[in-house]
C-alpha cells in the first residue's frame, strides 16, 4: 500500500492506494452522506446516497477504491437529484410519530431528510403489515425500519453471529411508471428496499446469539431498540460520561448515558451504554452490564476505623484485577512502606508468563494488539476460550476473516459452535488439554523460518516428519474412440441411409496412484483432521499478514515457563505477530505495577475477594468500596493502552485512597497517582486530566497512551524443552464463563441474566443420563462442589464448563491452577 | 458602530432635554422643599376622589376574593393537560419536548412502556416555584396536550410548589360533560390551517 493523492471537491487529500473514497473523505473532514456503510465492515450498497462522481463517472464512494490522481466531485446536479429522491423513498410510509420513537432525534433518517431538503413527497406504495417483534433483548419495529442492513452487516462482518438477515416483505410491486420517471439509483434502491425487511436466521422469533446488542446500536432509526431501554428516556435528556469498560481486558471505549433516577430521586442513574460503533464494537457485558455500582448512602466511620485496624494488623493484601492502575500502584506503595504481601494469583501467573516470555523475546510485552489482528488475514488462536475470555478478540478474528478474506486456526480442547460458525475458513483443532506445547510446536513447524529457529528446535521438529506412501485417487480424462451408426442423407441418391462414423470423446476415469508424501506426526498428536494440510494450504493462499492470540489457558499451564518461551520463539522466528489476552480487566496493569507474592501471610485484607477483613465494591464486604463505574482512573488493556475511565455515578463512601491516606500516604484523589505510574515498565508520566478519550474521524484511537514496550536483557539460556506427553482424559471440566459474564460485577447487573451452573452441551447431555436443572456433585482431586446443570448451546463436545462469575459456586476449588481438570459428575 | 462614535453621535434632532432642577444642597433649601411638599393640597385632592367614589357606591374595583375577573382565553396561568374529544384518552404522548424546551427547567417527566407496548407517561411534574409561565411548553406541544389554564391562584407556603399529572389532567366528569375548554393561546392552531398543508400521496 502506498500513499497517493486524490482530489475531492478541489481539496488535495493524501490517502492509501485502494482506500475507499468515503473513508478517505471522512478522514479529511469532507462530508459525503452515507447511511448503510459501517467503517471496518464490507460495503453493503443498500442506501446509495454516497454517490459521487469520480473522474467523470458516477460511483458509490463506499466501495470505490481511490487511485492516484483521481478527481472526485461529491455533489453534482444529478447526484443531488438522486439523493433527494432516495430520501423521499425512505420517507414513504415511514411513521410520523417521531415523538414516541426511542431514537428521539438521534435519527439519521431525520437528519438526511432535512439535509437533502425533502419537503414534499412524490412517491407512494401500498404498505404491508409491518408490526413489531419482541426478539428478546432486542425489540424490532419493522414499521420504522429503512432496511439499510447495517444490523445485518455488523452481525456478519464484525460480531460473527450471523443472526440477522433480510427476509421477504411481501409488498406489492412498484408502479411501472416510477421506473421511467424516477432517478435511476433511487428506483433501484427502492425496488430492493420494497422487497425486504429484517428477520432472524434461526427461523424463530427470538434471538439466540451472543447478545451483544451491536445491531441496536448501529440502527440509524428507532427500528432496533434494546428492550430494557424502550421508552425509558429521550436521548437528549441523557448526559454522556466517557469511560472505559471495566469488565474485560479489551478496554473498549464506552459512554455511560446518565440522568436523574426519577422525579423524586435526583441522584444519577445509568440508563444505557453507547459506543462509537464505527470504531469499537461492544459485547453484551459492556453494553448491558452497567448497573453494578455499589450504592452507599454515607461514610461508615465505624467500618472505616475497623478497616484501618485490620490494615495495621494484616500482613497480606489479597485482591483481584478489577482495579485501576492507580489502585494497583497504591497497593504496591503500601507494600513498599508497610511490607504487605500482595496476593493475586491470576495476575501473578500472567506476570510470570510475561517474564518467561521476555527472557527469549527481549521485550517486556508482546508485540501486537487486537487492531493488528483485525487487519491481518491469518489469525491463530491458542489457549483461550476466545468468545468469552475477550469478545473483542473474537470480533477481530471474525472481521479479519470476513472483511480481509482471511482464515484462522483455532486451537482449543473445547468445541465452540460460535467460533466454528464464523466461517468456513476457520479451522478448529481440538487438541487434548495439556497439549498446548505440542500445538505450539506445530505452529513453529508450519510457520517458523527454519533458518531462524535454534538448531535444536528445528532438529526436534524434523523428528516428527517422515515420508509415507499413500494411494490417492485421481480423476483423469481419457480419450475414447467409438464407432456409432448414424442416419445420413446420401447426397447422390437423396435417400436416407445408415453410415458408420468414428467419433472420439473425453471420458473421465478414476485411477489410483501411489505418491510419497510428507507425514507430520505432530498433526495427529494435536488431533488435527486427516485433510488438515490440504485445507491449510488452500487457506494460506494469498495470505500475507499473520497474527496469533494466546490466552489464559497458557498462563496457568503446569509447563507455562516452556510455553512462554515457545510463544516468544513463534513471534521471533516467524512472521506471526503476537497478542496475549490478559485474564481479567486490568491483569496487565497489575502484572506490570505490582510485585506479587506467592504465599499469603496470616492475616489478610481482601479487596473484592474474601479476606479476614474484606473491602468490597460488591457491597458484601466489611467496608464498601466504589465499583469501576464510580471511579476515576486508568485501566491497561490488551492493546497495551492505558485508557482513562471516569466516574459515571457518585460514590458517597470511603475508597482505597482514604485508607492509604490514613496509612501515611497523601493524595487528595487516587488519580493524583496517574503521573507516578512506573515508567521503567512502560507507563508514561502523564497526569490523568491530560489523557484524551476519543476516536478521530479517520478511526485513529486517541485514548490515554500506549505503553512503551521496554527492552530487557535476553536470557543466556535460549533452550526450549520438548513437549510433555501428559494429557487429561476422562470426564473433563473447564473453567470459563458464558459470553457476557466475567466477574461478580457482571453477575450483579440486572440486564445480564445468565444462570450460573455446570454448563453442558446438548450433545453431552443427551449422551448422559443427566438433564437440565439436575443438581450434580462435581468432584475433582482438589475438591468437590454441588451445582445445577445448565444446558448450553454455545458449546459442543464432551467437556463441561464451570463459570467464575458467580462466587457462590466456588468453581476454582476444583482446579489446580490450569483451566482444565478431570472430574466426576454425579447426580445428587 | 464603534463605542466612541456611538457616544459622540449627534442627537439634537431626536431628543429634547428635560429641565430637571438640581437637587438642593443647602440645609435651608432642603427645608423649604420639605415644607412645600408637605402643605401642597394634592394630598387632599386624592383623598376627595376616594371619598366621592365611596359615597357613590359605584365602585369599579373587583371585590376579590369574593368576586373574580374573567380571564382572557390566552392568559398563561397554571398548566392543564387536555384529553382527546374522541376517546377521553390523554393527549400527552410523552414526547418530552416540553421538558426539553422549558427554559427554567421546571418540567420533569418519566415514561415507560405500557401493556399495549405504547409509550405511557408514568410521572409528570411542573415546579411552579420555578416556572416563569412563558408558554413555550404549550407552544411546542405537538398534541395540544399541555396548555395554560386560567387558574392563577397558586400561593404556597413553600417556594417549591409542584403540580403533577393527575392534578393537571381534565377530570373525566368534566370531560363527559363536554366542558373541557380549548386553549387559544400559544400553540393553538389557527383556523383553516389544514388548507395550507400539502397532502402526501397515498397508494390506497
Amino acid at each position: 500500500m502506498s500513499k497517493i493523492t486524490i482530489n475531492i471537491d478541489g481539496k488535495e487529500v493524501q490517502t492509501q492506494e485502494g482506500e475507499f473514497i468515503l473513508n478517505a473523505a471522512r478522514a479529511n473532514d469532507i462530508f459525503i452522506p452515507a447511511i448503510c456503510y459501517l467503517t471496518r465492515c464490507s460495503p453493503t450498497l443498500a442506501c446509495r446516497v454516497c454517490l459521487v462522481e469520480a473522474d467523470g463517472k458516477q460511483v458509490y464512494s463506499c466501495n470505490a477504491k481511490s487511485k492516484d490522481g483521481m478527481v472526485i466531485t461529491t455533489k453534482t446536479e444529478n447526484i443531488e437529484k438522486e439523493r433527494r429522491a432516495i430520501m423521499e423513498v425512505y420517507d414513504v410510509n415511514h411513521p410520523l410519530q417521531c415523538g414516541v420513537c426511542d431514537q428521539s432525534g438521534e435519527c439519521e433518517l431525520q437528519n438526511y431528510t432535512l439535509e437533502m431538503g425533502v419537503d414534499t413527497q412524490s412517491y407512494s406504495v401500498k404498505d404491508v403489515d409491518r408490526s413489531s417483534h419482541d426478539w428478546g433483548h432486542i425489540h424490532y419495529n419493522s414499521g420504522l425500519c429503512i432496511v439499510c442492513e447495517r444490523c445485518v452487516t455488523t452481525c456478519k462482518d464484525m460480531i460473527g453471529d450471523n443472526s440477522l438477515k433480510t427476509i421477504p416483505r411481501g409488498a406489492d410491486a412498484l408502479e411501472a411508471e416510477f421506473k421511467e420517471t424516477m432517478p435511476k439509483d433511487a428506483y433501484a434502491m427502492w425496488n430492493k428496499l420494497n422487497k425486504s425487511v429484517i428477520g432472524l436466521t434461526n427461523g424463530t422469533d427470538t434471538l439466540d446469539c451472543t447478545s451483544c446488542g451491536e445491531c441496536a446500536s448501529v440502527c440509524p432509526v428507532g427500528a432496533l431498540v434494546d428492550t430494557h431501554f424502550i421508552y425509558k428516556s429521550n436521548a437528549w435528556e441523557l448526559s454522556q460520561v466517557p469511560a472505559t469498560c471495566g469488565h474485560c481486558s479489551a478496554g473498549c471505549q464506552i459512554s455511560y448515558d446518565v440522568k436523574q433516577t426519577s422525579i423524586s430521586d435526583p441522584s444519577d442513574k445509568i440508563y444505557r451504554v453507547m459506543n462509537e460503533w464505527n470504531y469499537v464494537s461492544l459485547c453484551g457485558a459492556g453494553r448491558y452490564g452497567f448497573d453494578y455500582e455499589n450504592k452507599v448512602e454515607s461514610k461508615d466511620a465505624v467500618a472505616f476505623a475497623s478497616a484501618i485496624e485490620a490494615f495495621k494488623k494484616a500482613d497480606t493484601i489479597e485482591f483481584t484485577s478489577t482495579i485501576t492502575n492507580e489502585e494497583a500502584y497504591l497497593l504496591q506503595t503500601l507494600k513498599e512502606k508497610h511490607g504487605f504481601k500482595l496476593i493475586n494469583n491470576e495476575a501473578k501467573s500472567f506476570q510470570t508468563f510475561l517474564k518467561d516470555y521476555s527472557e527469549i523475546s527481549g521485550t517486556t510485552l508482546y508485540g501486537s494488539d487486537l487492531k493488528t489482528t483485525m487487519n491481518s488475514n491469518f489469525v491463530i488462536s491458542l489457549g483461550t476460550a476466545l468468545k468469552s475470555d475477550n469478545p473483542n478478540a473474537r470480533y477481530s478474528l471474525n472481521n479479519s476473516m470476513t472483511v480481509n478474506k482471511g482464515a484462522g486456526l483455532y486451537f482449543h480442547p473445547l468445541q465452540d459452535p460460535i467460533i466454528e460458525g464464523l466461517g468456513k475458513s476457520i479451522m478448529s483443532v481440538k487438541h487434548a488439554p495439556l497439549q498446548e506445547e505440542a500445538a505450539l510446536y506445530l505452529i513453529l513447524d508450519l510457520f517458523a523460518d527454519k533458518e531462524k529457529l535454534p538448531a535444536k528446535v528445528s532438529d526436534y521438529l524434523a523428528t516428527f516428519h517422515s515420508e509415507k506412501t499413500i494411494t490417492v485417487e485421481e480423476t483423469i480424462k481419457e480419450k475414447v474412440v467409438e464407432i456409432v451408426k448414424e442416419m445420413k442423407v446420401n447426397v447422390e441418391t437423396g435417400e436416407e441411409e445408415e453410415v458408420e462414423v468414428e467419433k472420439s470423446k473425453m471420458v473421465p476415469k478414476k485411477i489410483s496412484k501411489e505418491v510419497v508424501v510428507d507425514d507430520n506426526a505432530l498433526l495427529s498428536i494435536v488431533g488435527a483432521d486427516d485433510n488438515f494440510m490440504e485445507t491449510l494450504e488452500k487457506n494460506l493462499k494469498k495470505k500475507d499478514s499473520f497474527t496469533m492470540m494466546v490466552g489464559p489457558d497458557l498462563y496457568n499451564h503446569p509447563n507455562s515457563k516452556n510455553i512462554a518461551r515457545l510463544v516468544a520463539l513463534v513471534e521471533k522466528c516467524s512472521d506471526i505477530e503476537l497478542t496475549m489476552i490478559p485474564t481479567l480487566t486490568n491483569s496487565l496493569g497489575v502484572a506490570l505495577i505490582c510485585e506479587l507474592d506467592e504465599e499469603a501471610g496470616e492475616y489478610s485484607v481482601g479487596y473484592n475477594t474474601k479476606g479476614d477483613f474484606t473491602l468490597s465494591a460488591l457491597g458484601d464486604g466489611d467496608l464498601d468500596m466504589p465499583a469501576i463505574n464510580q471511579q476515576e482512573g486508568t485501566l491497561t488493556s490488551v492493546n497495551k493502552r492505558v485508557n482513562p475511565t471516569n466516574a459515571a455515578l457518585e460514590y458517597k463512601g470511603y475508597e482505597l485512597n482514604d485508607i492509604a491516606n490514613e496509612l501515611g500516604m497523601d493524595a487528595q484523589n487516587v488519580i493524583d497517582y496517574t503521573i507516578s505510574l512506573p515508567t521503567k515498565v512502560g507507563f508514561k508520566a502523564q497526569a490523568f486530566d491530560n489523557l484524551p478519550n476519543h476516536y478521530e474521524n479517520d478511526g485513529s484511537e486517541v485514548r490515554g497512551y500506549l505503553l512503551d514496550n521496554v527492552e530487557v536483557e535476553i536470557s543466556v539460556n535460549q533452550d526450549v524443552e520438548a513437549f510433555s506427553e501428559d494429557k487429561l482424559e476422562g470426564t473433563l471440566i473447564y473453567l470459563a464463563n458464558p459470553v457476557r459474564q466475567f466477574t461478580d460485577f457482571t453477575n450483579k447487573a440486572t440486564n445480564l441474566d445468565e444462570i450460573a451452573g455446570l454448563y453442558m452441551s446438548e450433545e453431552f447431555l443427551s449422551a448422559s443420563e443427566l438433564n437440565e436443572g439436575d443438581s450434580v456433585r462435581v468432584k475433582s482431586n482438589r475438591g468437590e462442589i454441588v451445582v445445577n446443570i445448565v444446558s448450553d448451546n454455545k458449546i459442543a463436545g464432551n467437556i463441561a464448563v464451570l463459570p467464575t462469575f458467580d462466587s457462590k459456586i466456588n468453581s476454582e476449588a476444583l482446579f489446580d491452577g490450569y483451566r482444565f481438570a478431570t472430574a466426576s459428575i454425579e447426580k445428587e | 458602530m464603534k463605542n466612541e462614535q456611538f457616544n459622540n453621535r449627534d442627537v439634537s434632532n431626536e431628543y429634547f432635554m428635560v429641565d430637571i432642577q438640581d437637587y438642593p444642597t443647602e440645609p435651608w433649601d432642603k427645608f423649604k422643599r420639605t415644607l412645600k411638599r408637605t402643605f401642597r393640597i394634592e394630598l387632599f385632592v386624592g383623598l376627595w376622589v376616594v371619598m366621592r367614589e365611596m359615597i357613590r357606591f359605584d365602585i369599579h374595583t373587583v371585590s376579590y376574593p369574593e368576586e373574580k375577573m374573567p380571564i382572557g382565553p390566552r392568559y398563561r396561568a397554571v398548566h392543564e393537560m387536555k384529553r382527546l374529544w374522541e376517546s377521553d384518552a390523554e393527549r400527552c404522548i410523552g414526547c418530552g419536548l416540553c421538558e426539553k424546551i422549558c427554559i427554567s427547567n421546571c418540567i420533569r417527566m418519566e415514561t415507560k412502556v405500557d401493556e399495549n407496548s405504547r409509550k405511557e407517561v408514568s410521572e409528570y411534574t411542573i415546579n411552579l416555584g420555578r416556572c416563569i409561565f412563558c408558554g413555550y411548553c404549550a407552544e411546542v406541544c405537538p398534541e395540544l396536550a399541555i396548555t395554560h389554564g386560567g387558574e392563577y391562584e397558586n400561593a404556597s407556603e413553600q417556594r417549591e410548589h409542584f403540580v403533577d399529572y393527575a392534578a393537571m389532567l381534565t377530570p373525566l366528569d368534566k370531560m363527559k360533560a363536554g366542558a373541557q375548554q380549548e386553549f387559544e393561546g400559544f400553540g393553538a392552531i389557527t383556523p383553516h390551517e389544514d388548507e395550507s398543508v400539502k397532502k402526501t400521496p397515498l397508494s390506497y
